[in-house]
């Protein structure tokens, strides 16, 4: 499957070829990694990824800390959506220790991590038409994550690293008149997102430049791994909330959304309906959400915290496809071993190094984009 | 391509007639959410430096710090964190384990400053403009990391236990052991008020691990009575438990109850391995209750030869003739007894110094002398009418019990007194069938006796008759019988002191008992010393003035347990034989 022909050192020294550096300083990257590039004219020809300019060394940290110790390092581990983390986490240490979460907690959680999805895609909708020149839209949709992130520096008290998903529940309830000011980003952004298919959806630009760039067919899928919204639009129905329901999804009303091409303007397409479909999930949450009972479980004493052994996979659905932990215990204080399993992974170094062949140097960063993907998240 | 998509991008333009989204002023106009986690403040009155902040945080941002605003004193340990901002991460895990709630944030988050050393700041002792910020995160009162909830006891029926002498406390079963000892953050704020200075999360921890021999070496390591305090210890580190600002202090005391518990007494001597390297020296100590018994115990693994003196046929003194075997059974007693005799240290019972031995003997015979006779003497009520015969002494009362004699109380019987021995002769005399009444001059808040020991005497209907003074005692018609005069007391406020109980005489009453049973408080005999030594040591209300090793005016004699000490309970004259112990080493290699 993983077949791509590198050219050989003679070819490279023939004078045809201009190697250069694609990041890791570069805005058209998507965070702190970098592409190196072999160019003939202004095609790309081959590309290598190189990560290691984030490596915190997370998992390993985690082997040295106490479980509640650890709760709040995972937010920091995809910084645009901190909250899955924080979710995966609790709900594998849950799993682990036999705890039992409030329902008002799993409404909540759920509240947050669509709110979360919500944020993340406003950011990566700015860099999407951002990467092809639309910059104006950037500025749109930076504002509109803001108020985003009001509601989070309401709700959790704070507005990046919300650290309100803990394990055995939440932190705190929703605040007083919470509902009404959220009802009312919402349709900010409902009225954004119209502007939005507009300006972007709509665009001679944006269509010229993006349709056709970095199509994934479908016999990559399987090949790679890819999920998520990338899968998604080339009409794969694959999604964590209904595959395999957690949280509260399964009283909630959406179908999964899928197209017919996964190139990177269909993938714009698909991220866009996802959107809308957020922002009618946050609705039906913030009708339903329990006003009243207990939303953290009680947890025995967290200073001496000791799990017995075993272990565990948990996985959600994250704004870029499918997110797993996998947590192994061995009855002590602290973890024996975590794995994060992002989509990134592999969206950003083999697929991204399969699609990017034969690229037009300008459209790269337009491309790495369209597959929404998040260096610190390869990195753990 | 479609015209549309040349056209439609043009919809941009409608923006600029929008007023901007963005402020002016934002430090003025956008101050952050009410919950939202800036900057630390710390309420130093309420924070008791328990430490368990700087336990909780991941990346080491606080250290506690000693500050010239805050002494350390019983159940504080006068530190206060320390928070360095170039760590912290605003999680506010310190917020939420925070035992007294001190701690919280403000909703600040602009800082700026040209002194990088700031931002390693103190809060509530270095001055921020926030430090009185009513907005900012606050632990939200129904999420809580601390176990707050003591794991229940199981206690004999009230109406059962007042068929026999049976102990009323059961214990701890091992499930209830380990949920009570995960309660514990381990803030040791507890060693420092215990008098024994118990290493009490050791032990603690040790049950959490249900390693009870590593357990039972720790408690025997600082006091040689743990079966017995396991039961009747005054437990002032529960007082001080940090746990007990928002929830139920630990159950301290059942625990090193629950350790003990574990291990047969044949087995002691096995997992604690006191080697005793003999150093020639030999020490005589006076009374073999909790203060002389421990004193034994420290000196003999010191290596010195050690004789008890000990007046009555058996060890434990006030534990065995004064606390009534319900409350510590008496084979319990004999555990910790038992294993401190096995060291090697020599018992002389039935021996009483100035009638089978003389005092001068001892001194010229040892290197040198603890004395821990303990307060034997009831004290007196001074009313007329006191020496009539059907009036009892609580601790007589308690004695003939202990020794399996009746006490002859009758039916009906008035106990004076607020003390543990008051509550001890009333629960004793429910126990022999009679019905009591406690007549105390004060009010219920004002006992000195446990907490405990009240609730458990009410639950055994004992009638408490509060702010009763009692004025003259008479014959009764019967010479069975006995007829008290009381009056009503009025508590008059005294500035700097507890409230003082004053005669009403307007308010008398009279009532007649089967007996009077009197328990105001003891005195310590002192009568075996010769008058030259006892002219030589220093008494203050009763009590011998020594210093921190126990060591008198007298070179050789040094004086602890309830004759020294003014709190008058096992643990401290258990940690007063343990610094004699100190002192004599000292004293005599010195």
């Amino acid at each position: 499957m993983f077949e791509l022909n590198r050219l050989s050192e003679a070819e490279l020294e023939s004078g045809k070829y201009t190697k250069i550096w694609h990041g890791p300083q570069h805005p058209g990257i998507t965070g702190n990694m970098s592409l190196e590039l072999t160019l003939c004219g202004d095609d790309v020809v081959e590309c290598k990824t190189h990560v290691g300019y984030l490596h915190r060394g997370f998992e390993k940290m985690m082997e040295r800390r106490t479980f509640i110790q650890n709760f709040p390092i995972v937010c920091r581990i995809a910084v645009p959506e901190p909250t899955f983390n924080e979710y995966l986490y609790a709900a594998a240490v849950e799993e682990l220790a036999g705890i039992e979460v409030p329902e008002r907690a799993e409404w909540l959680r759920c509240l947050n991590l669509e709110m979360m999805r919500l944020a993340s895609f406003l950011m990566w909708l700015g860099g999407a038409s951002g990467s092809f020149g639309l910059r104006t839209v950037y500025q749109w949709t930076v504002t509109h994550r803001d108020y985003m992130l009001d509601l989070f520096e309401e709700m959790t008290g704070a507005r990046i690293y919300h650290m309100y998903i803990t394990p055995g529940g939440v932190r705190a309830p929703l605040p007083e008149g919470f509902t009404e000011r959220a009802l009312s980003v919402m349709n900010g952004i409902e009225k954004l997102l119209f502007e939005i298919e507009r300006v972007v959806l709509n665009n001679y630009v944006f269509k010229l430049r993006s349709e056709g760039l970095g199509v994934i067919d479908p016999g990559m899928v399987d090949d790679y791994g890819i999920v998520g919204p990338n899968a998604r639009a080339l009409g794969l129905a694959r999604d964590v909330r209904k595959d395999s329901p957690y949280l509260v999804y399964d009283q909630l009303d959406f179908e999964i959304i899928t197209g017919d091409k996964s190139d990177a303007y269909n993938r714009t397409v698909q991220r866009y309906q996802e959107m809308h479909q957020c922002i009618s999930l946050i609705r039906q949450m913030l009708k339903q959400v329990p006003t009243s009972g207990s939303f953290h479980a009680n947890l025995p004493n967290v200073l001496h915290w000791k799990i017995p052994a075993g272990q565990t996979y948990v996985k959600a659905e994250c704004t870029r496809g499918e997110y797993g932990y996998y947590l192994v215990t061995d009855g002590s204080e602290y973890l024996r071993r975590i794995t994060i399993r992002g989509p990134s992974y592999t969206h950003a170094i083999a697929v991204m190094e399969k699609l990017v062949v034969g690229v037009n140097i300008a459209d790269v960063a337009g491309l790495m984009v369209s597959l929404h993907t998040y260096p610190p998240e390869i990195e753990r | 391509m479609k015209l549309k998509d040349i056209t439609s991008p043009f919809y941009v333009w409608q923006r600029a007639f929008e007023k901007p989204y963005t402020q002016s002023k934002p430090i003025q106009e956008r101050i952050g959410a009410h919950a939202y986690r800036g900057f630390h403040i710390n309420d130093i009155e309420k924070c008791v430096g328990c430490g368990t902040c700087e336990e909780i945080c991941q990346n080491g941002a606080i250290d506690m710090v000693k500050i010239a605003e805050k002494a350390s004193e019983k159940g504080d340990s006068g530190l206060v964190p320390r928070f360095d901002y170039g760590r912290c991460c605003w999680c506010a895990l310190c917020v939420d384990i925070c035992t007294t709630g001190s701690l919280g944030m403000s909703n600040e988050y602009t800082w700026a400053s040209d002194d990088p050393d700031s931002f390693r700041f103190t809060p509530g002792v270095d001055q921020t403009s926030w430090q009185d910020s009513e907005h900012g995160y606050r632990r939200h009162p129904d999420y809580n990391l601390l176990k707050l909830e003591r794991s229940e006891m199981s206690m004999l029926d009230p109406d059962e236990g007042l068929k026999s002498f049976d102990e009323v406390v059961h214990g701890f079963d091992h499930k209830q052991a380990v949920l009570e000892a995960d309660r514990c953050i381990e803030c040791e704020i507890c060693v420092a008020t215990c008098p024994a200075s118990m290493d009490i999360p050791d032990y603690i921890r040790a049950v959490r691990d249900q390693d009870f021999e590593e357990g039972l070496r720790i408690l025997y390591k600082t006091n040689p009575f743990s079966a017995t305090c396991g039961r009747i210890c005054t437990h002032h580190c529960e007082t001080d438990c940090t746990i007990s600002t928002f929830g139920k202090p630990l159950a301290i005391r059942w625990l090193k109850r629950y350790i003990v518990d574990q291990i047969p007494a044949e087995r002691f001597a096995e997992i604690l391995q006191d080697e005793i390297v003999e150093n020639g020296h030999h020490a005589s100590i006076i009374g073999a209750g909790p203060g002389g018994m421990s004193a034994a115990y420290y000196l003999r693994k010191k290596g010195y030869g050690v004789t008890v003196y000990e007046a009555s046929d058996s060890g434990g003194g006030m534990l065995r003739y004064g606390v009534p075997s319900y409350r510590l059974p008496d084979d319990q007693l004999d555990k910790d007894i038992d294993y401190i005799v096995s060291l090697g240290v020599e018992v002389k019972y039935k021996t009483k110094i100035g009638r089978d031995v003389q005092f001068q003997q001892l001194m010229d015979e040892s290197d040198a002398i603890f004395i821990a006779t303990g307060l034997n003497q009831p004290s007196s009520m001074r009313i007329n009418g006191e020496d009539h015969p059907r009036v009892l002494s609580g601790l007589a009362v308690l004695d003939d019990v202990a020794s399996h004699r009746d006490p002859g109380v009758g039916r009906n019987v008035a106990v004076i007194g607020g003390g543990n021995v008051a509550m001890d002769a009333a629960r004793v005399c429910r126990r022999l069938g009679a019905k009591v009444t406690v007549l105390y001059r004060r009010r219920i808040v004002d006992m000195p006796a446990d907490k405990e020991e009240i609730e458990e005497a009410h639950e055994e209907q004992v009638n408490f008759v509060i702010q009763a003074i009692p004025v003259l005692i008479e014959d009764a018609d019967s010479k069975e019988k006995v007829t008290i005069q009381w009056g009503e007391a009025k508590m008059v406020a005294e500035e700097g002191k507890r409230p003082r109980p004053v005669l009403q005489e307007d308010k008398m009453h009279t009532e007649t008992y089967d007996c009077i049973i009197s328990a105001i408080g003891q005195a310590g005999d002192f009568s075996f010393l010769p008058r030259d030594i006892s002219d030589q040591l220093n008494q203050h209300w009763g009590k011998f003035e020594v210093d921190e090793r126990q060591r008198t005016t007298v070179g050789k004699i040094f004086i602890g347990g309830d004759i020294a000490n003014s709190v008058a309970d096992a643990i401290s004259a258990i940690a007063d034989g343990k610094n004699a112990a100190i002192g004599i080493d000292a004293f005599v290699k010195g």
